[in-house]
């Protein structure tokens, strides 16, 4: 049986554990709550983007079926919007930078292994974003294109730029065919969705509103400009999504645990009560005894 | 309102300005282009520079680079990729780094470097000017 004292050891190193996840819990409910703010705040952005590239890509099409179709060297037109047989695919697989989050790195992570065994009969690189990410990967024999550290921060737009440009340019350059998406969507506090999806090529919005404009610039130029901002939005809304599953994911593990630790506190102590109880008894059963040996 | 419109001025990250004005000064691409209500519908690339509006005799001013407006008849929307409200705008900071790009400026050797350094110089006026120094 143990002693007392250690019981009650054990008690306060499971108390210090439960100060520990509850105020883990509460800083992820407040990054949570301004990760959310600025996936709403990135909203109006994409939104009008959207249409933009949408009516912007009807006008285009229609001055191309119009005025004959392209030159075989025009296809920089709108190269992103080129579609190759899918040989050489790239992955932008987004984890979290920290751990402590419930089964949100396990899951990314069995869901990329997935990924590379059902396109195992194509090139596939890895382009890693968050530490938890490049951990596991860094010791496995996959090619890695770039790892990222520390982008879910703040999210901002220019954070994640550079690896747009890049991903992009190398589009551009034909040495990628498709670019893909893995990454934990947040659905709700208590539920992530693993998304995959395809940024490149880009797939073009439906016309909502259709509108006859002035374009200050051809509107080929235009699309040209607008439809590397539209990957690099689907992007950084992948980023932000991300980012919030995972404080969602942190808070909602973060909380289960201080309801653990508060469970097992519970049964210690009344564990504690009785050992201590039986050594009373015990004391009081031996001084009894004694006394009656004595008459 | 009647005689006004709605501006919308978003960047990736945030949606900046979303109110009634009367009138729009936009640093397109091609030039500056005066906006007032029921205006064709337009779409353009943007520059580098100021964006004006008032309402109600109010003016005030945004550093904006980069980007796309729409203009609707009763609606302005303005997609960019840095955007400033003047009074956010570190007067001091812009200082420095117009004066760190106009050295770049005069030192420049490619194509590419002056472009850039160009750019920087036009993107510190322009944060300059807005914040009214």
């Amino acid at each position: 049986m143990p002693s007392l004292i250690d019981i009650r050891r054990r008690i306060r190193s499971v108390r210090n554990t439960q100060q520990i996840t509850k105020a883990m819990k509460m800083v992820s409910t407040a990054r949570l709550r301004r990760a959310q703010e600025r996936v709403v705040a990135a909203r109006p952005y994409a939104r009008i983007l959207r249409e933009m590239v949408a009516n912007v890509a009807a006008a285009v099409a229609a001055a191309g079926t119009a005025g004959g179709t392209e030159a075989p060297d025009d296809q920089p037109l709108h190269p992103l919007l080129a579609a190759r047989p899918e040989q050489r695919v790239l992955l932008l697989f987004f984890t979290a930078d920290r751990g402590l989050a419930g089964a949100f790195n396990s899951n990314l992570i069995k869901a990329a292994q997935r990924f590379l065994v059902e396109n195992a009969a194509r090139t596939v690189e890895l382009e890693l974003i968050g530490r938890k990410a490049r951990d596991f990967f860094r010791k496995r024999p996959v090619r890695v294109a770039g790892e990222q550290i520390g982008l879910g921060n703040k999210a901002l737009y220019e954070d994640i730029a550079p690896v747009i440009d890049k991903v992009i340019d190398r589009y551009r350059k034909q040495e990628i065919d498709a670019v893909y998406l893995l990454y934990n969507e947040f659905k709700s506090v208590l539920s992530q969705k693993l998304t995959v999806v395809r940024i490149l090529p880009i797939e073009l919005p439906a016309v909502a509103a259709e509108r006859e404009y002035i374009y200050e610039q051809p509107p080929e130029e235009l699309l040209r400009l607008l439809l590397p901002r539209y990957v690099g939005i689907a992007v950084h809304h992948a980023l932000l999504e991300s980012t919030a599953a995972e404080h969602a994911a942190r808070m909602t593990a973060m909380d289960a645990a201080t309801t653990n630790a508060g469970e097992l506190i519970e049964k210690l102590t009344l564990y504690m009560n009785r050992v201590r109880q039986a050594s009373i008894t015990r004391e009081i059963i031996e001084v009894v005894s004694g006394a009656a040996a004595l008459d | 309102m009647p005689g006004a419109f709605l501006l919308e001025i978003a960047t990736p990250d945030r949606l900046l300005v979303s109110e009634q004005v009367t009138q729009a000064q936009i640093p397109a691409l091609g030039g500056y282009i005066g906006v007032l209500p029921e205006h064709a519908p337009l779409l353009s690339a943007l520059g580098t520079g100021v964006l004006e509006y008032s309402l109600g005799g109010h003016r005030r001013s945004i550093a904006i680079s980069g980007g796309f407006v729409e203009v609707l008849p009763d609606h302005v929307r303005v997609l960019a990729d840095h955007a400033e409200n003047a009074d956010e705008i570190d007067v001091q900071r812009a200082q420095e780094s117009l004066k760190r790009a106009a050295e770049r400026l005069s030192q420049a050797g490619g194509e590419v470097d002056i472009a850039r350094a160009l750019n920087a110089v036009k993107r510190a006026q322009a944060r300059l000017s807005a914040a009214g120094k």
